[in-house]
């Protein structure tokens, strides 16, 4: 007797599994789909690749112009600004939130106001396998967009300069499109949460906009003013004792932002010169020899950032997920 | 599928609460296999908890729902591959046509592709939408929506399927199709239909038996022409007559004839309240007295009646219970809406 009901037990539970699995496939699938044959991918796409190229184009004339001798030639082509055009890197690390939003700001809630949810919710799959698809599909959207429009850059870099790329700076290019896909993807699950908290997808947009600008233009101000405040430098002596520790303070409330986070680690992974990331005394710098750092060396030096932004990122996506898993599901 | 008296649903003590309020209390219910059951009251009695609770979508606070003899809140994949499920106002991916709307389906089903395009194209042609098949969601109507989340709730080939307001904003030719539709389905297919909603006559048209809710508790429960009976056994007979000429002096007469209790006078009409059937006296009078009887109406048969007086009831016991949404429906209820949360 036992034994027959360990047997029904066992295939309940593969019936469970497969259930999760099938529900799973199809709503990434679907999601994946509709992704790409939406108007607003083509959009992003759009203005991505016109951004990219536009800031491709100001590097070149940057460095054709230059007269010193540059090492790492291949990587200033994404980190090197034109007269009046910003670097790749700074306008990926800008605009890249603005991707992560397009894709997730109302993935839950237009789901809710089509009355679609609700029939979904009556399909026999579990409720994660939901949220988990959708975030899922607009993870892959950002590894292809990204990994895509990293390739395109170094085809066209490759193919005006005639500069063949050394393996160090292939990598360094390629750890440098991983951190833009962690950190666009923390957008993406960001703007989840937002369309699971908010009825309206226009409020849930707004909200993220809200903080993408916040943490790309105010973090940095509301970082400097603390830490005046905590530390103050504003006569000779408070300089002398306070100005290591006030800078410090900056610099720690400033990686609180995603944006200031993954601004530090790709410049460092994509400039071999950066040595340090946090602050260097004189003392500290007495007898080094200038030179570039290793490929495993800058590693190591972004390596929390990394960790950093991940964290930040599964934050985001648990706080949807418990979010959408205790909302009750009604029409309107 | 013959109709045996095997229950299907079955709900012990279902309780929801949402802080102070109660929207459904302590529910005892029993519906068999293959009977169409009408879950009537009005917006806010706890009809969609109800149907919630028995997907397994909402935790009921105490009691529990079985389907199948299974626990729809421990076991809610296996509750939600034989109970198909029609929400009100039903929506599609609007950039979807109606058969990629139905794969979709199908594939959250786990179905095998042949037999996806298989069960499409049959189902569309059942609630005649194969032309509309290839046009996007966005485009349709609400009739053809409503038909298309038939066919979408069909995919899946349920045993029991719920609805909730099926026949709410549909054209009178749409809600022929639609309470033809439900017959078929209940009667060829042998599946067990659970209808919520608060229009009266479509329900009487298709339902075996009906439960009346209010506030959250079950006040009736049982076939529409027992309920009647009961209703009409509590509150005496009524009858609605209209005469040429209707006047005041005719409204005196009839007064005075022995087994009336009450006359008035509604517009046009006269509504007589008598202890028995006051039918056969009343026609010899007005016969003998040189009066053209234009309308006849016995009162207290029909839902709309049963309905009513179940509610004044309910409303006097509950007149202090908030309701859940107020919309402000066809029943004034709710009005005693307090705000009481805790």
């Amino acid at each position: 007797m036992r034994k027959t009901g360990e047997g029904v037990s066992v295939s309940e539970k593969e019936r469970k599994r497969d259930a999760a699995e099938t529900g799973l496939r199809a709503l990434y699938r679907k999601e994946l789909a509709d992704h790409l044959s939406s108007k607003r991918f083509i959009i992003i796409l759009v203005l991505i690749y016109a951004t990219s190229f536009a800031s491709l184009y100001g590097a070149l004339t940057a460095v054709s112009e230059s007269t010193e001798t540059i090492d790492y030639l291949f990587l200033t082509l994404f980190t090197t600004s034109g007269s009046s055009i910003p670097s790749f890197m700074s306008f990926i690390a800008l605009l890249g939130p603005f991707v992560g939003l397009t894709l997730g700001f109302d993935a839950i809630n237009s789901e809710r106001s089509n009355g679609t949810l609700n029939r979904l919710v009556a399909q026999p799959i579990h409720r994660d396998s939901i949220i988990i698809g959708k975030f899922l599909a607009g993870t892959t959207i950002i590894a292809i967009m990204v990994f895509t429009m990293g390739i395109f850059m170094g085809t066209i870099g490759v193919l005006s300069t005639g500069l063949l790329p050394q393996t160090e700076e292939v990598l360094r290019i390629f750890v440098y499109l991983i951190y833009t896909c962690v950190y666009i993807a923390f957008w993406l699950g960001l703007s989840i949460l937002f369309s699971v908290v908010c009825r309206h997808s226009a409020t849930s947009a707004l909200a993220v906009i809200a903080l993408w600008i916040f943490f790309a233009i105010f973090m940095s101000l509301v970082a400097s003013i603390i830490a005046n405040a905590v530390y103050p430098i504003d006569d000779q002596f408070g300089a002398l004792f306070n100005s290591y520790n006030n800078y410090t303070l900056e610099l720690n409330l400033n990686r609180i932002s995603p944006y200031y986070l993954y601004s530090e680690a790709v410049s460092t992974i994509m400039n071999p010169s950066v040595r340090a990331v946090n602050v260097v005394t004189v003392s500290q710098l007495d007898g080094a020899i200038s030179g570039y750092l290793t490929f495993g060396q800058s590693l190591l030096l972004v390596w929390p950032h990394l960790v950093g932004l991940i964290a930040l990122l599964f934050a985001a996506f648990i706080c949807s997920y418990i979010g959408f898993m205790r909302q009750e599901i009604r029409s309107n | 599928m013959g109709q045996t008296e095997q229950t299907i649903i079955e709900t012990v003590g279902l309780t929801k609460r949402y802080g102070a309020k109660i929207a459904v209390n302590k529910l005892n219910l029993r519906i068999n296999q293959g009977e169409v059951f009408g879950l009537l009251g009005p917006n806010g009695a706890g009809k969609t908890t109800t149907i919630l609770m028995l997907l397994g979508l909402t935790e009921p606070t105490s009691g529990k729902a079985l389907i199948n003899g299974m626990d729809c809140t421990r076991n809610p994949i296996s509750i939600k591959r034989v109970v198909g499920y029609l929400p009100d106002n039903v929506g599609f991916y609007p950039d979807m046509t109606g058969r990629q709307n139905l794969r979709f389906t199908g594939r959250l089903n786990g179905l095998d592709e042949k037999e996806i395009e298989e069960r499409i194209e049959r189902l569309l042609d059942r609630v005649g939408m194969t032309e509309a098949g290839d046009q996007k969601t966005g485009t349709y109507s609400k009739g053809m929506k409503q038909r298309l989340g038939i066919a979408d709730v069909l995919m899946k080939d349920p045993q029991i399927i719920i609805m909730d307001e099926p026949t709410l904003g549909i054209d009178p030719e749409g809600m022929r199709v639609l309470l033809k539709l439900m017959r078929e389905l209940a009667q060829e297919d042998g599946r067990t239909l659970l209808i919520s909603s608060h229009q009266l006559y479509q329900i009487q048209q298709v339902c075996d038996r009906v439960g009346i809710f209010v506030n959250g508790d079950l006040i009736a429960c049982g076939k529409i022409e027992d309920l009647g009976k009961q209703v009409q056994k509590e509150n005496h007979y009524t009858l609605e007559i209209q005469t040429s000429p209707c006047d005041d002096r005719l409204l005196a007469q009839i007064a005075k004839l022995p087994k009336i209790e009450k006359v008035e006078k509604e517009g046009e009409r006269f509504s007589i309240q008598s202890l028995t059937d006051a039918r056969k006296e009343l026609t010899e009078f007005l016969g003998t007295n040189g009066y053209t009887i234009l309308h006849m109406h016995q009162r207290g048969g029909d839902l709309d009646e049963i309905y009513r007086l179940y509610f004044e009831k309910a409303g006097q016991s509950d007149e202090d219970k908030s309701s859940e949404k107020n919309r402000g429906g066809r029943f004034g209820f709710g009005k005693g809406k307090k705000k009481r949360r805790g």
